[in-house]
Order: C-alpha cells, then structure tokens, then sequence
C-alpha cells in the first residue's frame, strides 16, 4: 500500500496542511517541536485508529479549536480508498473508508497496516516485561483474532483469581475447590497463549537475526529467547506446586502474565551490556523484523515510519540501515530528522524516489500550509 | 429543585430511588400520581408493600413464588427429573418465554465471582446438590452465560456433581461469545435448550 495524500485540519499543532507523498521515501525534516512528528502520528492514526503518542483525542485537538480531521488517499491493491477520520468534542469518533462509515473500529485496524519506531520505543529494551509481553501481544492480535480473545480471557480468570487468594488471607479461609475452577481457566487459555507465542518467537527470530546482521555488519552475535515459566512444564502442574506461595503472597506467581523476551548480546543481556548503540540497533532490528512479520502474516507492506532514529547510533550503522530500508524491501517510508540534509543526501545517492518536506517551528500555527513544499528531487 | 411540600419532596426522593429515573420524570410521576383517585393509590402502594413481605423463594428451585412451593415445581405436568440451572429469574423467564422447555429449574441467584465477593457459599448450590444426591433427578442441565465467571461456575458445578450418577448436559451456545443469556433471542434460545450437549464435550483436551 501507499499514500499518496494526506491533509490535516486543526491536528495537534497544524491548523491546515495537505502533502503530497511519494511512493518511496518521504523526508520530513525541521528543528525539535516543528511539527514533522505530527505527520508521522497522523498517518499512524489512520492505520490504528488512535494517536500513538496520545491516546485521548480530544488532547489531540490544535488549542481552542473544536474538532481535528484527518483525511488520505491511499493505494491499495489497485484501487485508490479514501479514509477520513473526524473528531470532534462531545460526539462520537467519525471513521469512514470511500464515504461508508465504519460499525466497528476494530475492522479497520489491521487493513493499512504501519510500523512505528519512535525515540520512546526504547522502552522495550530498557524497561520491564510487560512492555515486550504487549509487543507480542500486539502483533500477534493483528492476524488470530482468538489469540486477543484468549488474552482478555485469562486476564480476567487472572483477576479473579487474584481476589480469591486475596479473601483467604484476609478471611483465614481456605478452600481447594474453588481454587481449582479458577486454575483450569488460566489453563485453559493460558495454554493457547503460550503455543501461539512460542510459534511466533520461534518465526520471529529467524527475521530478527537477518535484519540485525544487515545493520550491524556482523558485527556482533545476538539472540532473542522466549522466556517462559511454561517451557518446560504445564500449567496445570505449576499452579499445583505454587499453591503454598500463592497463598502466602495472596496473588497468582505461575501463567504467561509472568513471560518475557529476553533480549542477548554475546551471551549477555543487552539491557546490562549492551552499549547505547547497540541497544538502539536492537531496537531497529526488532521493529524491522515485526515489519517483515506482519507482511508475510498479512500479504501487505506496511508504511514505515521511522522518527528521529539517529540519535546515538554510528554514521556506519546509519547508512546500512538506510541501504537496507532503500532497496525496496520496506515499502513506502516516512522519516524525520532535525538535520535538513543528512537524510535526503543519503536517499540521492542511493537513487530513491524522494520527497522533501520542510516543517518550520514557529509559523505553523499561523499556517502550516504554507510552511510545508515539498519539492521533487 | 425547590418544592412547594415537603410530602411531595419526599415522594420525589423515592421515586428517583428507582434505577433510570431522574428527579424530573420522578416529579412527572409524583404529580401524576396526585392526580389519581385515592384508592387508585393506595392499590398502588399496597402492590409494593405486600410483594415485599409476602414472596417467598421456593423451598426446592429457590424461584419467587407467592407459596412454599413455586408454581413450575407444583405442576404435575412438567418432568421434574430434568432440572435446568439459571443465575437468576430473569433468565428463568427467559427460557420459560420460549415455550419449548418441560422441565424444572434450579435458580442459584448468582454466579460465582471473588471480585464482587461471592463464592460457592453465598449462592444455591448445596440445594441443588441436596436434590440429586436425593435422587430425584436425571439430568441437569447448565444454562449459564457464558461470561468467564458463568463458565467457571459451570465446571464448579460439574465437578461437585461427578460424583454422582446423574446426567450433565450445557445449552447449545449459537448465542456470540459473552452474550448473557436474557438478551438471546427466543428462537435461539430455544434452539439451543433442546439441541444440549455433554457437559464434558466442552472441557478442553476432550
Ligand atoms: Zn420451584
């Protein structure tokens, strides 16, 4: 898929903008706070339905104003769609595909798929297990539908079972059987939800170690393993055996709400031992290969949005990376920086298709439009 | 809102105790109500006070009833070997509307869910148990939603009745995932109480 437009009216802090795309590489380049991020945002909106920075949409609306639009032509499959999405305060979220409104949001999401890197997605390398469980979690809802279902499922007998440990502390009570219904739902889809991530880390892995090779030269060996109390033995037995510390911890210790990702560099945990830019070329390869994965689960090349990537990361690396993300394999890409001509000098040289757009601070509030030329290299 | 009285005032108040009405629609009503006759009123009132100390639960379903006994467990012409077990009236109603069931019920006023504090204890379940260990029933079938906690009680009870010889059968769900059982429709609702299956056809691994 491409987009070929996009146009905005009162998003964040653009009053009124339309850009014109090009169906390879999209430079967005301008100083801190510009605005270049926006357009990353809007277009991640479009594919997901909600801002990826800031999920509540009425924050999202340019101030005093009282309603945003965000409007496209998209290509896909031949055809030219037209998506819209409106918002405005006190009614209810306008999403439509070619002029028909959509019943559920939910059947949109998945259809224009995208990938994001941002500066905060470090955060997967650095911060705790949930950010990489919900990593999994995202991508593998995109394409079994039952794999989210089981995961609200068992997040819920989770709770419940939580309280129940809960009342028999508090109570002094303690009762077997109403344990045990508790334990065979967490069982039952607990069990689904490990299957289904083993199979994915198991494909997973194999798209992580090509790109991250890609980038890095070879330079150094990594490894991605699926950390999980149920690897080696069943839940069933697990929450028997734990039955004493649960109690005395009031709170479920066994079940996939307890796995992780580990993520290795030479052996070591890259968190710990691996230096800044090592652990944003990581993160690179983790987000690439996600890319890769959705396009063989989904038959569709997502649009790449790449915001300000080259923080902290070596001039090599850079331009492995950005020879990798040219030689077509990536789709339609959208990339920001704060240096006007790093990007587009590197695209030139490799021969891309290349649009440059320069967001400028300061006048956007007064007219974005004008403010934003792309000009045809 | 100022009134005028304080009895008003106070029927206003009682009134909007009820759920989905407002202190408008509450002074709508009240001051209908003023428009009608006497014993009109006092009729109406007495409906409230009477259903309030004069319903019973009955002593085998634990169904409301004016009487010891509810009217379904009392009918000769229904076959109290079959007993269908609901969370509530509600959803008894629901499956006696349909016209297709001759069974009995067993109501037990709740599904089990730690989260909202209530356990196997608080809700009718050693009554059910006390009727099959009797020996008075054949089969028993599950007519739970199908929520998280509506399944867990399922297999609660499913395997507190194991041990004894008695049939387990489940509604056949066409009904959509989570769907409570009082907003199915009558059609599928009665589609799904006379095509029921095994209980144990729905555990996993089977
Ligand atoms: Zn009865």
């Amino acid at each position: 898929m491409r987009i070929r437009s996009l146009s905005l009216v009162n998003f964040k802090n653009y009053e009124e903008a339309t850009l014109d795309f090009s169906p390879e590489v999209n430079c967005l380049v301008g100083d801190n706070g510009s605005g270049k991020t926006t357009v990353l945002d809007a277009i991640y909106y479009l594919s997901f339905c909600k801002s990826y920075f800031n999920p509540i949409d009425s924050q999202n609306v340019r101030y005093d104003q009282s309603f945003f639009l965000i409007q496209s032509q998209v290509e896909k499959a031949g055809e030219v769609d037209k998506l819209h999405c409106g918002v405005k305060s006190g009614q209810k979220k306008q999403f439509r595909r070619n002029d028909k409104e959509y019943q559920r949001l939910a059947d949109h999401i998945g259809l224009y798929p995208a990938v994001i890197l941002t500066p905060n997605d470090i955060d997967l390398v650095k911060e705790g297990s949930e950010v990489r469980r919900k990593f999994m979690d995202g991508i593998i809802s995109q394409y079994d539908r039952k794999y989210l279902d089981s995961l609200l499922e068992y997040n819920r007998a989770l709770l419940q079972r939580n309280n129940l440990l809960r009342f028999f502390a508090e109570n002094r009570t303690y009762d077997e059987e109403s344990l045990e219904v508790w334990d065979h739902a967490l069982v039952k889809y607990g069990e689904y939800i490990h299957d289904q991530r083993t199979a994915f880390v198991e494909k997973f892995i194999s798209f992580f170690n090509d790109v991250y090779q890609k980038i890095s030269g070879g330079a150094e060996v990594v490894s991605l393993m699926y950390q999980s109390q149920m690897n080696d033995k069943k839940l069933d037995d697990l929450l028997q055996d734990a039955r004493g510390k649960d109690r005395q911890l009031r709170r479920s210790t066994q079940g996939i709400h307890k796995d992780d990702l580990s993520f290795l560099i030479q052996d070591h945990p890259i968190k710990k031992f691996g230096s800044q830019g090592q652990q944003k070329t990581y993160l690179i390869a983790l987000k690439l290969a996600q890319y890769s994965f959705i396009e063989e689960a989904t038959g569709e090349k997502p649009v790449l949005l790449l915001d300000d990537i080259f923080d902290k990361i070596d001039d090599k690396r850079v331009g492995a990376l950005m020879e990798l993300v040219s030689q077509g394999s990536f789709g339609q890409i959208f990339i920001t920086d704060t240096h006007e001509e790093r990007i587009p000098k590197m695209f030139r040289d490799i021969g891309c298709d290349l649009n440059v757009f320069h967001v400028n601070q300061g006048a956007v509030d007064s007219d974005a439009k004008t403010m934003i030329h792309g000009e045809k290299e | 809102m100022n009134f005028p009285s304080r009895l008003i005032e106070e029927a206003v108040d009682q009134m909007a105790s009820l759920p989905g009405i407002g202190r408008k629609t509450a002074l709508r009503l009240v001051l209908h109500m003023l428009r009608r006759d006497e014993e009109d009123v006092e009729r109406f009132s007495n409906a409230f006070t009477t259903l309030r100390s004069g319903i019973k639960a009955c002593k085998i379903c634990n169904n409301l009833s004016d009487t010891e006994i509810c009217g379904i467990c009392s009918d000769p012409r229904r076959e109290h070997r079959t007993v269908c077990v609901v969370e509530g009236i509600r959803e008894l109603l629901a499956i006696e509307s349909t016209e297709q069931f001759r069974g009995s019920y067993h109501v037990l006023g709740g599904v089990i869910s730690p989260m909202d504090g209530v356990g196997p204890n608080d809700l009718y379940i050693q009554s059910l148990i006390d009727r099959v260990q009797n020996g008075t029933v054949d089969e028993i079938i599950f007519a739970l939603s199908t929520t998280m906690e509506g399944e867990t009680t399922s297999f609660y009870l499913y395997k507190k009745l194991s041990e004894y010889d008695v049939r387990v059968t489940a509604i056949a769900r066409g009904v959509a995932i989570g769907d409570e059982l009082q907003y199915a429709d009558e059609v599928t609702l009665a589609r799904s109480i006379m095509q029921r299956l095994p209980y144990e056809n729905a555990l996993p691994g089977k």
